[in-house]
This record gives structure tokens, C-alpha cells and sequence, in this order.
């Protein structure tokens, strides 16, 4: 068989350094795994592996020592247990995420669900160069949505519903940012110090707020051999059609402006990050109005 | 704190987190419903997060009061057995 490394790659499986051994990487969303794939995983990892697995560092599963001949036999079986190999290379990669407002009390979205959309919208899609997806639920950022080249970060914008409140006290002091004030009965909050983070709704006793539930996205972030942190261009996405505009948006830049080999971040440097700021505050603003 | 009938009082200043929310409610558990809790908390993190774990739990918060000594009195109400 020739070894065809391009299309090899493509399907997630990494070459190593002992010759005719892959490592196979697997496709997983949003860092979640049924039982039903895990056991599968094991079997494949037993019967044509080393007996292991590796975790990668963003959420997804690798079988190494896979051999060069087995190939079509272990995509088969990991077929049986609905397990498809992932992607490497100049592609979207696998969408990762926390478990969001689903399971944690802290989480301001429905992270999963996100990860699962975006990856039916985007995975595999062939760019320039790699590019990846990040969600976090809040501000606790354990997803780390900035090291992303495009990174969703929920985030739950407030405003006081006065009828409700009994002046408890509580969501002056739950807020971080000082954003707060209580006088004479009265809620205040700065918009310019909120940052989104939902504290405030989360302690609140009698659910004196009125809430939208959204996300602050951040593009050309990079942890690599560079390291940038991605920059927010719209404070605060309301809907989640919105943000699907956005990503779409921002995939198209870097497709059509991207040298080969280039990441999200260089491409904003070379050809000018106010470029694509107007591109997508254009793009935020007419949906808005179509709205 | 005239306000309120307060039935049983306890000192969470001791604990740090995540204890200050495990006193506070194994406090909670020797009340009755209905029964009035005041909770002795420390400004910073008590306080940013014990309010919140007690609605978590399900009782109601019925007002936070500032000591303007570093401290706060969370009274809550017991909801359930």
C-alpha cells in the first residue's frame, strides 16, 4: 500500500516515530464520549493498539501503534461503536467545550449543544490552515476560549427588574467587577465595568433580572509556538443565529485572505485586523437590522 | 436584623471555602422548615458565594446585612426538610 501521508493525516492518523505506527486520532465534540464509544475505544485500543490510549490537549482521544495494514479494519470497528476518526492538518479541528449551563452551576450557556452545531457546521472544513473552536460557559473561563483562533465565551447580559427585588444585598457583593450599586432601594448597574459573568442572576433569591443569555467572542487566538491572546470585537452576541453569521464570517476572512500556513492571528496582522473589525461589525449590524 | 425572627445563628468565620458553605448547611439541616437562619460571614469570597450555594440548595435568602466590620449576616429561611 502507498503510503499516502496527506490523506492519511486528514483522517486523523498521526505518523510516529516507529515506522508503519499511527496514532489515530478520534473525532469528539465538546470533550464528551458515550460509554458506548469509550468501550468501543478500549477494544480497538486492546486488539490493534499498545493497550492505551492518549488524551490530547484539546479533548480529543488518540490510539497509538495503530498499523499502517490494520487501517480499514479499525475505522470499521470503531464504526461499530459509533467512534469516527478526527481530523490533523490545515482544517477545522475538533470543537471543544466545557459542560457548560447543562452541568455546572457557573455556566451562562448550553456549551454541548453549541460544540455539536458548530461542529456539524464546520468540522474537517479545509482552510489554509488549522483553525479552532473553543466554548467556555463564563467568565470562569476553564476552556480557556482565548487560546482559540476563535473562541465562545457565554456570558448573560442583566438588567434590574425592580418589582421582584427585595433589596437583599447579595448581588452587590456576588458581583466581581464592582458593576453594583444599591441605593435607597434602588439597583444600579455600570455597563461599562459588567463583564457578562452571571453572578449576579445566579445568587439573586427572588430572579430579579431580567436576562439574555449570549457570547463574547474572541478571534487569532494562538498557544503554540506563538502565543496571542484573541481579541473581542463585539462586546456581546444576543443570539445564537447571530454568532453562527459571525463564525461564518470569520471563516470566510481567513479563507479568502489566508496565505497557506498561516494562522487566523497572522492573517489579521498582514492584512490589517481593522479590515476584519469592519467586516464583522458589518455583518453584526445588518443582521441586526434584517432583525 | 429586627426585622426577622431569628432562630438559630451561625459563625462561618472560622472555615474557609468550601467549608463556609458545608457549616453553614449542616446549620440548616437542624432547622425546621419555615425556621430562620442567621449566617455569620467573612467579606470576599464568603460572601460572593455562600448566598449563592444556599439558593442552589433550594432556601430562601431573605436579606444580606452589613456588619461595616469586614463581616455580613446572611439570614435565610429553611425550605424543605
Amino acid at each position: 500500500m502507498a503510503a499516502d501521508f496527506a490523506t492519511l493525516k486528514k483522517g486523523g492518523f498521526m505518523r510516529q516515530k516507529q515506522k508503519n505506527n499511527f496514532s489515530l486520532r478520534l473525532r469528539v465534540v465538546g470533550g464528551n464520549l458515550t460509554a458506548v464509544q469509550l468501550a468501543k475505544i478500549a477494544e480497538v485500543a486492546e486488539k490493534f493498539g499498545d493497550g492505551y490510549v492518549h488524551l490530547t490537549s484539546r479533548q480529543s482521544v488518540e490510539i497509538p501503534f495503530i498499523k499502517l495494514d490494520d487501517i480499514d479494519l479499525v475505522k470499521a470497528a470503531l464504526a461499530e461503536g459509533e467512534v469516527e476518526p478526527g481530523v490533523c492538518g490545515p482544517r477545522v479541528r475538533t470543537v471543544t467545550a466545557c459542560q457548560g449551563e447543562a452541568i455546572c452551576p457557573s455556566g451562562c450557556i448550553d456549551t454541548y449543544a453549541l460544540a455539536k452545531d458548530l461542529d456539524a457546521r464546520y468540522f474537517a472544513r479545509e482552510l489554509p490552515h488549522k483553525f479552532k473552536f473553543g466554548i467556555t460557559g463564563c467568565q470562569n473561563n476553564c476552556l480557556k476560549a482565548e487560546e482559540n483562533d476563535l473562541g465562545i465565551k457565554g456570558g448573560i447580559k442583566v438588567k434590574w427588574r425592580e418589582e421582584n427585588c427585595i433589596s437583599c444585598g447579595v448581588c452587590e457583593k456576588a458581583c466581581r467587577s464592582g458593576a453594583i450599586t444599591i441605593s435607597d432601594g434602588k439597583i444600579s448597574v455600570d455597563d461599562a465595568k459588567c463583564n457578562f459573568c452571571g453572578r449576579c442572576v445566579k445568587s439573586c433569591p427572588v430572579e430579579s433580572w431580567d436576562t439574555v443569555h449570549g457570547y463574547i467572542v474572541s478571534f487569532g487566538g494562538l498557544f503554540g509556538n506563538h502565543i496571542n491572546k484573541g481579541e473581542t470585537i463585539i462586546p456581546f452576541i444576543e443570539s445564537k443565529e447571530k454568532l453562527f453569521e459571525i463564525c461564518d464570517a470569520a471563516i470566510r476572512f481567513f479563507e479568502e485572505n489566508a496565505n497557506p500556513g498561516e494562522r487566523f492571528k497572522f492573517t489579521l496582522d498582514r492584512v490589517g485586523r481593522e479590515k476584519f473589525e469592519q467586516k464583522i461589525r458589518e455583518v453584526y449590524s445588518n443582521e441586526r437590522i434584517q432583525n | 436584623m429586627s426585622e426577622f425572627k431569628i432562630d438559630d445563628t451561625v459563625d462561618i468565620t472560622d472555615v474557609v471555602c468550601p467549608t463556609t458553605f458545608v457549616k453553614a448547611k449542616v446549620a440548616l439541616e437542624e432547622l425546621d422548615e419555615g425556621q430562620i437562619l442567621s449566617i455569620h460571614m467573612n467579606d470576599g469570597e464568603p460572601v460572593q458565594n455562600v448566598p449563592r450555594s444556599i439558593k442552589e440548595e433550594g432556601h430562601k435568602i431573605l436579606k444580606l446585612l452589613n456588619n461595616n466590620d469586614g463581616t455580613y449576616d446572611l439570614i435565610v429561611e429553611k425550605v424543605g426538610d
